[in-house]
């Protein structure tokens, strides 16, 4: 798509094209953001990769002042942290933005990763974007953890202890890492600033995979809800200002739920837990991480095995690595896919139960139902997948998306 | 070819070695290995807990009763067998029954598990329960349900006299 364009564009500004003829970012912005060929059909779902894209900023930025005011060290790196809250101007409000900023950087996240799951858009030819995703999942993983060891508050504490105890389940290597992630003996103050480090520096890292995803994005362009490629100019409209302008409404309005959390429930997805100084010597009676990795911990405590525990857990993301080559349909879009569209649903009905129970104690009632979950969550990708996709009858494709749009408005 | 190959490599690996060895305790952190401790205060039937290392030891000063079940238990019914009289040795071999000295870290994820308080829950098998993920443990500090795979581990320590005992 992206090579289709018409001709290069003429700037009338001498200093934009004296830059443009030596270093054409006005010709890129232009071919890329501009005239860029998509597909006209897109609903709300499409507006989260440009929201993350923001939440991303927002972080960084956010980040970059809070920063300015932290001391990342065991004896004083809670009590900067209520400095911040307390003493420096504004300090409360960056702190909440950032705070808030990483829940609601997952939920456009996850939303946005319901979407690809949805409409099939790691499909051919889009596999590698797909996996870039999935890299910027788990490095976002890796830096929310380590972010929310830095406040040093008992959950910080114990929930660093937790994770970073896992990598002992791996046998030969598994003791050296721990050791390696801790520079100690313990979690201890060589950790608090081995992760402050990496904190501050994964979050660029992000940034350089959002770009190769966004340069994979245009080379095939955009998916869409019927999941048919554009055919033709009837099919596409320019980026801007249509995409422009909704991006620009979806990110308002997304804005506008995380102010309400920022300024009237700061602490409501957090852990009072986390309001009491680090204590080597007290563990919390109930150890939960943040929300947005609930659903991963249930599957790690659902395998009454340690090693087998870690590996389930790891392997939940490992398999959306190979998700491409699991689903076996040629069709994309569910709208199209009578029976998978209703497992799609199930499983987000799974990983919201999976997220109940890892936020339980692991007693009674909910380690049967985290097993039953678990074993949904890998069934669907390893058996109903691969096997659904040969059986299933998908209802018939629209020749075209101007033709699904335009019989949709005439009916 | 082969032989330009082999020195890059060496050279790549000479270069990572110090960035690697780097994330490794330093000297400071390696000096704060090791406690002494003076027991004559804890009666019997009471533990304490010091820190060692960043992180707690129990020492717990056990009754006849305790440390007769803990000699009980045969080895079929352990996940890790270790006997006890092994658990309660110190490096110079003295066998001290009275003195179980243990690292206070569930070997499942790292919490410390309740038991050395008194009115703590001690699990199903009078030794400590941690309440992390439900592993119980025995009066000798050994694993014996839930999900943790390993007894508590014993550090080295060595009784330098009957009152005070060196802890790494």
């Amino acid at each position: 798509m992206a090579s289709s364009h018409g001709t290069p564009p003429v700037f009338n500004n001498k200093v934009i094209a004296w830059i443009d003829y030596r270093l054409p970012i006005f010709s890129y912005i232009e071919k890329e953001y501009h005239t860029f060929p998509t597909p006209r059909n897109f609903n709300y779902f499409w507006n989260f990769g440009a929201i993350a894209t923001v939440m991303l900023v927002l972080m960084i930025a956010t980040g970059i002042v809070l920063a300015t005011n932290y001391t990342p060290h065991v004896l004083m790196a809670f009590d900067s942290v209520e400095r911040i809250d307390r003493d420096v101007p504004q300090g409360w409000l960056i702190r909440d933005l950032h705070m808030n900023g990483a829940s609601f950087f997952f939920i456009a996240v996850y939303i946005h990763i319901f979407r690809g799951m949805y409409y099939g858009s790691y499909k051919a030819p889009r596999e590698l974007l797909w996996i870039l995703g999935v890299v910027i999942f788990l490095l976002m993983m890796a830096t929310a953890f380590m972010g929310y060891v830095l406040p040093w508050g008992q959950m910080s504490f114990w929930g660093a202890t937790v994770i970073t105890n896992l990598f002992s389940a791996l046998p030969v290597v598994g003791e050296s890492i721990v050791t390696w992630l801790w520079g100690g003996f313990a979690v201890d103050n060589p950790t608090l600033n081995r992760f402050f480090a990496l904190h501050y520096l994964l979050p660029f890292v992000i940034v350089a995979v959002v770009a190769l995803h966004v340069v994979a994005l245009h080379i095939h362009g955009s998916n869409n809800p019927t999941g048919i490629d554009p055919k033709g100019p009837q099919d596409t409209v320019p980026f801007h200002p249509y995409y422009t302008m909704k991006d620009g409404f979806g990110v308002v309005c997304f804005l506008i739920v995380y102010a309400v959390f920022v300024f009237f429930a700061p602490d409501y997805m957090g852990h009072p837990d986390n309001y009491i100084p680090a204590n080597p010597l007290v563990t919390p009676a109930h150890i939960v991480p943040e929300w947005y990795f609930l659903p991963f911990y249930a599957i790690l405590r659902a395998i009454p095995d340690k090693l087998g525990g870690v590996l389930a857990m790891f392997g939940a993301i490992a398999v959306l690595f190979i998700l491409p080559w699991l689903d076996t349909s040629r069709v994309r879009s569910c709208t199209f896919r009578p029976i998978y569209k209703w497992f799609m649903m199930f499983l987000v009905v799974d990983v919201i139960v999976l997220g109940i129970c890892g936020s339980k104690p692991p007693e009674g009632f909910w380690v049967p139902l985290s097993q039953l979950a678990t074993l949904y969550y890998f069934a669907h990708f390893l058996v109903l997948l691969p096997i659904l996709g040969k059986i299933e009858r998908p209802l018939p494709l629209p020749p075209s998306i101007a033709d699904a749009v335009l019989k949709k408005k005439a009916v | 070819m082969v032989a330009t190959g082999a020195l890059g490599a060496v050279g790549a690996a000479a270069v990572a070695w110090p960035f690697i060895n780097n994330l490794n305790p330093a000297a400071d952190t390696l000096a704060l290995s090791t406690i002494e401790v003076n027991v004559t205060p804890i009666a019997v039937g009471q533990a304490v807990t010091v820190k060692w290392r960043g992180k707690p030891v129990f020492i717990r000063h056990r009754t006849e009763a305790e440390i007769k079940e803990a000699e009980a238990v045969p080895m079929s019914q352990l996940p890790d067998p270790e006997t006890d009289n092994k658990r309660v040795t110190d490096t110079a071999k003295k066998v001290r029954p009275e003195w179980l000295i243990m690292i206070g870290v569930c070997t499942h994820l790292g919490c410390v598990p309740l038991g050395n308080k008194p009115g703590d829950p001690k699990g199903e098998f009078g030794g400590w329960f941690c309440p992390c993920h439900g592993s119980s443990y025995d009066t000798s500090g050994r694993i014996r349900k839930g999900p943790a795979p390993k007894n508590l581990v014993i550090p080295d320590y060595l009784f330098t006299s009957d009152s005070l005992v060196r802890i790494g």
